[in-house]
């Protein structure tokens, strides 16, 4: 039992961190690092050119999309250099947020079923950021339902006409292509009538609202699609087969480990060293130290279970559902620390300015847009659900709408 | 990175498991809680007999030699089968003691008949309500001779010899803390059995009236080599507890795929699914805690401390959490003596009562997190 590198490892380590230190664009790491949860920010510059920019020179250098094959942009890693590149890029990974979606989904999504030319033209610039891609998944009506989709394609030609409308689609105002779901069967049980296309997201018909959120940012959006033309050379996948292309997408997004899922506990602990209560230092406080100890060990948890995870792909195994624990915990792990830092800031908890608020304003940020954590990319109770029947082999829900034709599906109670 | 235990430390716990599946069936668990018997003496036999006892006694001592990650495996299947022996106090408390602290003379003398099971020992620290600290001890120490009372005592009245804590001097200091051997057979020692909350496991009132008792380690340094001791106590209990917890989560798991209500596998309802989805998440917490533990005790880091007490607090988390829901989701069957899920709920509260309990460890990890983090 160890933490080493192989030699194979520990020589590709150096190779990235020599690489990095000479080319990072080291005057924004300290405030990189101090960005915990939420949108980066960076004092006089915008955040999306200083990250197209870092991920086109780690392109031009080979350091993009690792493990993509040469080909389409990337370098052919093995998982584990990929593991070993994040753990060496560390606060300059977040410049990449923007591109989460189109590497880790629709590029492999593109990869497992568009044509090579298009494979060859759409995937490099992707790959080096000079195009950003979303993913047209939820809707209002199918959230964690994702095949509840009511978007329509419907066949002209050698086009499709899509009619709909799109939500909480990362990124989509800053977008040049998306991976779109749609349904093109109403007639048919819910998961056998959809296809996927991909699209040019300045295609007429396409209209984007960016959606003001709970926490008063707005990183998701609404896209309508009026009658939007997508030739059917831009179909991923049979007609009719959208959903096993959208598992495709989904399993790839279980190919990332995180090795640093924010739990918040970092910060609590650097805040309550400092902080005074009652009559002494926080820290000898019962209560806070039983707190403390209580998301310590959860904290240490996450990180050493996405050790033996990086360990499984050091020996070449692939990472599996069991991974889904990662936010499942540190979501409403954030949440409560969130909650406990500002009780620990009494009444002067509810003041987030910048100027005034512990920390910059940090936990109250960190309150704020926990919610959302809890929601995004699978629900606390769809990962329950799939730690229970893809770990524990429990049985699926039961699914009333599974064999009934889509437009025999009631929409609405009474 | 390999933070993994080896093929070959993989195939001591299959065969570990083995074992003890055959040995240590929960007829034979039943058969000590019934109070038959104070302990499994054929099961202690077997285990000595497989060389399970002293797996990281050095050779030289009459042990196997292998090591501490060695010794994790075989605690994580001594937790997951309940094995009613003196396993802990034994190996982990008076073992370990002895070779953290004992001279070359003292090892030669107790550690071959610790490792061929041949003696059993255990720690005598606790005097009554409280957890671990120097002012808790009064039992005491003069001209050699130790007299006080202990309780409850891990197999006390099973054990040959006690590590005694007892004090030195009155000043209040952590350094008028001392550790002692002392034989429970000789004169002056007088024992109760006590009745516990897991009667297939020992537990005992030790009463000194001027016994012999050996010093163990330089007088000064007892208070630290017992932290040191309970540190290293706490991750191979910490193993017991995943042990134990995962064969909980087992439990749930194939009850909830055999048992039908409503016309339906009662695993198919979301309720049920997500309770076992977070005993789940419990248990892998505690499992890479464990783990960590396991690294920092194997190679003596200087984490060791924090490691161990994070492991104590995860460990004992999921094993009570897993053993209470496992009982929820038999429902009333759960509760009946006939199943087994009671022994596992036993198990799990009792050992979240040994080494200290849970607000120990909590002080001692955020103490620790503390030094690292000012350093």
């Amino acid at each position: 039992m160890n933490f080493d590198d192989t030699p194979q490892e520990a020589a590709f380590r150096a190779e990235a961190r020599d690489w990095i230190s000479a080319n990072a664009p080291h005057q924004y790491k300290d405030e990189l690092a101090k960005a915990s949860l939420g949108r980066v920010q960076l004092k006089g510059a915008n955040i999306l050119e200083v990250g197209k920019a870092w991920q086109k020179k780690k392109a031009d250098a080979g350091w993009a999309c690792l493990h993509w094959p040469k080909d389409y942009g990337g370098r052919g890693a093995t998982p584990i250099e990929r593991v070993i590149w994040q753990q060496e890029e560390g606060v300059f990974g977040k410049l990449s947020g923007l591109f989460i979606i189109g590497h880790g989904m629709c590029g492999p999504t593109m990869m497992a079923y568009a044509s090579e030319d298009q494979k060859r033209e759409y995937l490099p610039p992707l790959a080096s950021g000079e195009k950003v891609w979303c993913q047209l998944f939820s809707e209002p009506a199918g959230g964690s339902d994702v095949a509840g989709l009511r978007t329509r394609a419907e066949r002209d030609g050698d086009d499709w006409i899509i009619n709909g409308q799109k939500i909480w689609t990362s990124g989509a105002h800053y977008s040049d292509h998306g991976i779109l779901i749609t349904r093109t069967d109403p007639t048919v049980p819910k998961h056998k009538g959809l296809t996927m296309f991909f699209l040019d997201m300045k295609s007429p018909g396409v209209e984007i609202k960016p959606i003001k959120q709970a926490n008063g940012q707005a990183e998701f959006n609404e896209v309508y699609f009026t009658n939007v033309r997508i030739p059917d050379a831009q179909r991923l996948g049979a007609v009719g087969d959208g959903w096993n292309v959208s598992l495709t997408t989904l399993m790839n997004e279980r190919m990332s480990i995180g090795a640093n899922v924010a739990t918040g506990f970092p910060e609590l602990f650097a805040f309550c060293a400092n902080l005074t209560l009652g009559d002494g230092p926080a820290l000898d406080d019962r209560a806070v130290r039983s707190k403390l100890a209580n998301w310590a060990v959860r904290a240490s948890g996450l990180k050493y279970t996405s050790f033996r995870a990086i360990s499984a792909l050091s020996r070449g195994e692939r990472p599996g559902p069991e991974n889904s624990i990662g936010k499942l915990v540190a979501g409403s792990m954030i949440q409560d620390v969130a909650t406990y830092a500002l009780d620990l800031q009494g009444a002067a908890g509810v003041v987030s300015s910048p100027e005034q608020a512990e920390l910059g304003g940090k936990f109250q940020a960190m309150l704020l847009r926990s919610p959302a954590t809890r929601v995004e990319g699978g629900t606390d109770e769809i990962l329950r659900n799939i730690i229970a029947e893809r770990v524990l082999g429990l049985p699926g829900d039961i699914r009333v709408d599974k064999d009934v034709p889509f437009n025999k599906i009631p929409t609405k109670g009474r | 990175m390999n933070f993994d235990f080896s093929d070959d430390q993989k195939q001591l716990r299959d065969q570990a498991r083995r074992f003890l599946a055959e040995h240590s069936s929960p007829k034979a668990v039943r058969a000590v809680l019934d109070g038959a018997k104070p302990y499994d003496r054929d099961l202690w036999k077997g285990l000595a007999g497989m060389g399970f006892l002293g797996v990281a006694i050095p050779e030289e001592f009459g042990g196997a030699g292998a090591g501490h990650l060695e010794l994790c495996v075989i605690a994580e299947e001594m937790g997951r089968a309940l094995a009613p022996v003196p396993f802990s106090s034994s190996i982990y408390l008076a073992a370990e003691a002895i070779m953290l602290a004992g001279s070359d003379e003292q090892k030669k003398k107790y550690l071959p008949g610790l490792a061929d099971g041949t003696t059993i020992g255990t720690l005598a620290l606790f005097e009554g309500p409280g957890n671990p600290s120097p002012r808790a001890i009064k039992a005491a120490v003069t001209n050699g001779a130790l007299s006080g009372t202990k309780l409850p005592v891990s197999d006390g009245d099973i054990a040959d010899i006690a590590i005694v804590a007892a004090r030195t001097a009155q000043s209040g200091r952590e350094t008028d803390i001392a550790l002692f051997i002392v034989d429970l057979k000789g004169k002056g020692v007088s024992r109760k059995t006590l009745t516990n909350i897991d009667p297939s496991r020992n537990q005992a009132e030790i009463t000194f009236d001027n016994c012999p008792a050996e010093p163990l380690g330089p007088a000064a340094e007892g208070w630290s080599l017992l932290t040191r001791v309970l540190d290293r106590a706490a991750v191979l209990v910490a193993f017991e507890q995943v042990g134990g917890a995962d064969r909980t989560l087992e439990m749930g798991r194939d009850y909830a795929l055999d048992r039908i209500a409503f016309g339906r596998q009662i695993g198919s309802f979301q309720a049920v699914k997500h309770l076992l989805a977070d005993m789940y998440v419990s248990v892998t917490l505690a499992r890479s805690n464990a783990y960590y533990g396991a690294w920092a005790l194997s190679t003596n880091a200087s984490e060791l401390s924090e490691a161990a007490a994070a492991a104590r607090i995860s460990a004992t988390q999921a094993f009570q959490h897993c053993s209470k829901n496992n009982i929820q989701v038999h429902g009333g069957m759960g509760f009946t003596w006939e199943f087994d899920c009671h022994l596992y709920y036993r198990r799990s509260n009792a050992l979240a009562l040994a080494l200290g309990s849970l607000s120990y460890w909590e002080d001692q990890l955020i103490d620790r997190l503390r030094t690292r983090n000012a350093a």
